[in-house]
């Protein structure tokens, strides 16, 4: 039988506020257990939250972004379930009345676009950690990271395929860093994935039973949790099997999911409105004053990466998908004037230097000043763009503007013809029987061998030589010779 | 000196006939010579006490002190307070000393009040009569075989004993007016949002309110100006502006109209105390106020209302309590369930983990409509009753209680008789609405309680009348002990 994927995903979005949803506390990764946690953090007796409105401020950015009615009046809630790491023995989230309601994103896929609805998205704290090392059969207990502001974005179950899954997560990932509501920094947890999976024959509109993925930080980890999943469902129902509504975990190393919890251990968690926190009620001045303040969004940047700077849709696809990145071709664009140029030396050069020291565009130690710098000497025939190469090298690794490293270490483009004929003549007169060859070929056939004078030119001009005045004289000194 | 109250203890200070030192250690003095027959305070702070007292008589004598400056008072513990145990009458937290103040206790500090300790209270404040507190029962100063009221009975008892000049006490359903009554004392339960809750161990979040407990509605006006004020650390406090409320203490009654609710002066009331409420308000009717009489037709469904609301909200407030960070732990968890169930069963008393499992119910999926929501409708049908009232009279009066203090142990197996004492109180809590307890009478040489009720925010009237009462009364004065 062919069988068809249905996957929905709800996806974890660490809000970038500097201090917790709910405390004064601070949110920052990586310090020392326990530290950044206050009394409101350690559920103290008698402690109390108020809410951090710059993380509803995120949130009505990011309903704005996915074209969302943005609540009117949205509700904290109580979802009460004891854990260690959960220290008031609940979560304070949304659900009757969250603060983002329906909204979509469009994703590319194989087969063209495809538009994934958005559910509603709300506001939660996010728990502790619960540390199971190095205690001797004990746990730790560390809640640094109890209170930090999320969000939590429900799609309907819209997707086909894994890589689609995975499409959408790149997608919320772009429009929640473009946002700058997220740092986007997948290895510290700022945004998790769980994935619901279910199956159903080829054609059929009835959904099937579905197990939830938990806590997925990785795109490529979406993609393999999902097949793997699928492939063991397939493989259930096949065998005459039937698939268990549960929690699943993945476990990457292995490449397998394993059940955590069934439908039937499944909590009761006994929601009610929050009696500490007033209703969050948004007028719509307020709604329209955040989206003023909106950047412009990675799909319509693309377009007009397209109209205005005619790219191909590649290329503004690539350099719109992150905000810093298109911020700093844009500055590139700005300096020399030539997108096309800009977009190859971004996505070329300077991501590869970029990848190989693994640093984001924002630590590059060359600026987009610098870069355009570099590019407008291109353009002006001051250097070749092997030249170039050389002087990106130099800035990349001792800085300094493309002026500054061209002058400094000689790299001026040689357009003075009397000293090219000079140069030509030096390596005609050196090289006898290479010219000897030449006066002997066909004519048609001395094209191809003028390459080697252009190379001893070249080579004896340092690179500095503008290649297409060489090519002329040199072209017709030795024709001179052969007549 | 142990009859004045704090206004005339106040006057002497700044007279300098007496040092707030010397105040305090007759305080002191007196609890340890006395307490051990009521039992009115869980923890004593002397040594702090009398370095507040030091400090205040300096601030006396440099001419910086405010009107409560140098004033004994005692907390209600479960007002957190630093570096001093809050153990809100529970097992749970006997070894719970707070890391920081709650802001009643913070005002009180600033304000310049002396602490002489914490009294005693029901467990986490649930219950009508201090018998489940952890410490042991509260006695009757009266007549030390009855219960003082709850669940601030310390706080009653102990001003009533002239332990304390006064003392600070919470009301989630009648907590500071019922103990008030029976102890023949005069205390205030101001609108929901007047004082913060922020450091006052939560017990049910939408009805609890901490308040003044004193000899006299003067007294109680002196503490509100300290203790009211919005805080930022309350999210549930209100903007609203406080006022003076000595100011307006003497203001005449002369066409306040007064109204008197037919369902409160019905067969619930005990006739002995039904007659002491009629001369009572024949009395404010030859102060000048019109009496009419009022309907409040849903009184009878805040029982049930309440019993559902109060402990759905508790089942989640101590959610907290399970042994992880801080209070009772069992001994040898064998695991996390273990560790959960064994804490809980063994830290908390009866009384509340009835009312915690009656909350977790009511709460539970597939009841939550039938109980939570249909009592929520019921608390808004009550707010309608008193707002259409409003609209025609100033101020409710009637009987706090429906009968003088009871014996201890005569209800304490028999839930639903002690929850019936709450009947006349319960429905401001519900609403949200400030009431007031004001001795009026005796019946068999036990004290019996008037109740004022205000419109929201209308705490200075109320005190008001209740001061214009006491100014032509003697019943707030009697004492129950040879000082």
């Amino acid at each position: 039988m062919e069988w068809e994927t249905v996957i929905g995903l709800e996806i974890h979005v660490q809000l970038a506020t500097n201090t917790k949803i709910f405390s004064g506390a601070s949110t920052a990764f990586g310090a020392e257990p326990n530290t950044q946690a206050c009394a409101v953090d350690l559920a103290l007796p008698g402690t109390l939250p108020v809410f951090n409105d710059g993380a509803q401020k995120m949130a009505i950015m990011f309903g704005l972004a996915i074209n969302a009615e943005i609540g009117k009046r949205a509700v904290f809630e109580r979802k009460n379930y004891f854990y260690p790491d959960l220290p008031k023995g609940y979560q304070t989230t949304q659900l009757e009345a969250p603060i983002v309601g329906e909204g979509y994103v469009d994703i590319e896929t194989e087969d063209g676009e495809r538009r994934v609805r958005i559910h509603h998205a709300h506001l939660e704290e996010d728990a502790g950690k619960s540390l199971h090392e190095d205690f001797h059969g004990q746990s730790g207990i560390d809640l640094n990271r109890a209170g930090t502001p999320l969000v939590e974005i429900v799609s309907e179950p819209d997707m086909r395929t894994s890589k689609e899954a995975a499409a959408y997560a790149r997608k919320i990932h772009a429009i929640v860093t473009n946002l700058g509501i997220c740092d986007g920094n997948m290895a510290e947890g700022s945004m998790r994935c769980d994935c619901n999976v279910s199956i159903r024959p080829k054609g059929s509109d009835t959904l099937g039973t579905r197990t939830e993925l938990k806590n997925i930080n990785s795109f490529r980890f979406i993609e393999r949790a999902i097949d793997t999943e699928v492939e063991r469902q397939i493989d259930l129902i096949e065998d005459g099997g039937t698939v268990v509504q549960e929690t699943r975990l993945y476990d990457p190393d292995k490449n397998e999911t394993r059940s955590m919890r069934s439908k039937e251990d499944a909590n009761d968690y006994r929601y009610f409105p929050c009696p500490d926190l007033l209703p969050v009620v948004v007028d719509d001045a307020y709604v329209e004053a955040i989206r003023l303040t909106l950047p412009e969004l990675p799909d319509a940047r693309k377009e007009r990466f397209i109209s205005e700077l005619a790219l191909s849709e590649y290329d503004a696809g690539v350099l719109s998908a992150y905000r810093n990145q298109a911020d700093y071709f844009e500055s590139v664009v700005e300096c020399c004037g030539d997108a096309k140029l800009a977009a190859n030396w971004v996505m070329g050069e300077l991501a590869k230097n970029l990848n190989a020291a693994d640093l984001s565009i924002d630590n590059s130690p060359v600026s987009a000043e610098q870069l355009g710098g570099l590019l407008v000497r291109i353009k002006d025939n001051t250097i070749s763009g092997n030249i170039a190469k050389k002087v990106f090298e130099i800035q990349w690794n001792e800085g300094g503007t493309a002026d500054e490293v061209i002058e400094a270490k000689g790299l001026k483009q040689v357009t003075d013809t009397g000293a090219i004929e000079t140069m030509i003549d030096e390596v005609i007169a050196n090289a006898t029987a290479q010219v000897e060859q030449y006066k002997a070929a066909e004519p048609e056939k001395r094209g191809k061998m003028l390459g080697f004078f252009m190379g001893q030119v070249m080579k004896a001009s340092g690179g500095k030589a503008n290649p297409g005045a060489v090519t002329g004289i040199l072209k017709s000194k030795l024709d001179a010779l052969c007549d | 000196m142990f009859e004045k109250t704090l206004s005339e203890l106040a006057q002497d200070l700044r007279n300098g006939t007496v040092s707030s030192v010397e105040l305090t250690q007759a305080f002191i003095d007196r609890i340890n010579r006395c307490d051990s027959e009521y039992n009115s305070f869980i923890t004593t702070t002397p040594e702090l006490a009398l370095q507040q007292a030091k400090a205040a008589d300096e601030s006396l004598a440099a001419g910086t002190a405010g009107p409560f400056t140098g004033l004994p008072i005692a907390h209600k513990d479960l007002f957190c307070t630093e570096g001093v145990k809050t153990s809100c009458g529970s097992k749970m937290l006997d070894n719970f000393e707070s890391p920081y103040d709650a802001t009643v206790v913070a005002k009180f500090k600033s304000a310049g009040a002396v602490m002489l300790g914490k009294t005693n209270m029901d467990e986490f404040a649930m219950g009508s009569t201090n018998e489940s507190s952890f410490y042991g029962a509260c006695k009757n100063p009266w007549d030390i075989s009855r219960v003082p009221g709850g669940s601030s009975g310390g706080s009653a008892a102990a001003v009533a004993a002239r332990l304390t000049p006064a003392a600070t006490g919470s009301d989630t359903g009648g907590s500071i007016r019922q103990p008030a009554a029976f102890c023949g004392i005069t205390g205030i339960k101001p609108t929901y949002g007047r004082v913060s809750r922020y450091g006052m161990v939560a017990y049910a979040s939408s009805l609890d309110q901490g308040g003044p407990m004193a000899r006299s509605a003067e007294d109680c006006a002196l503490m509100l100006n300290v203790m009211a004020g919005q805080d930022s650390m309350d999210s549930t406090s209100s903007a609203q502006p406080t006022e003076d409320y000595t100011a307006s203490l003497n203001n005449s009654l002369q066409g306040l109209k007064i109204g008197v609710p037919k369902e409160f002066m019905s067969a619930d009331l005990d006739s002995a105390m039904a007659a002491q409420i009629e001369t009572a308000i024949k009395q404010l009717e030859s102060l000048g106020a019109t009496i009419k009489e009022v309907s409040l037709p849903n009184t009878r469904m805040s029982i049930p209302a309440y019993y559902i609301i109060a402990p759905a909200e508790a089942s989640s407030n101590l959610s907290r309590f399970d042994g992880v960070r801080y209070g009772y732990r069992c001994e040898n968890p064998q695991d996390l369930e273990d560790l959960y169930k064994r804490t809980r069963g063994e830290g908390f008393g009866s009384e509340v983990k009835r009312r915690i499992m009656v909350g977790t119910y009511a709460l539970c999926a597939g009841y939550y409509d039938a109980y939570y929501n249909k009592a929520q409708q019921i608390r808004r049908l009550i707010q309608q009753d008193f707002m259409r009232i409003f609209e025609e009279v100033d101020v409710i009066v009637g009987p706090t209680t429906p009968s003088p203090a009871f014996t201890i142990g005569e209800k304490v197996n028999d839930p639903v008789a002690m929850y019936m004492e709450d009947i006349f109180t319960l429905s401001l809590n519900l609403a949200g609405l400030p009431g007031m307890s004001v001795p009026c009478g005796q019946v068999n040489g036990l004290p019996v309680g008037l109740q004022l009720i205000g419109n929201y925010f209308d705490e200075a009237r109320l005190l008001n009348v209740a001061h214009q009462y006491q100014q032509n009364t003697e019943w707030h004065t009697l004492s129950p002990v040879t000082a």
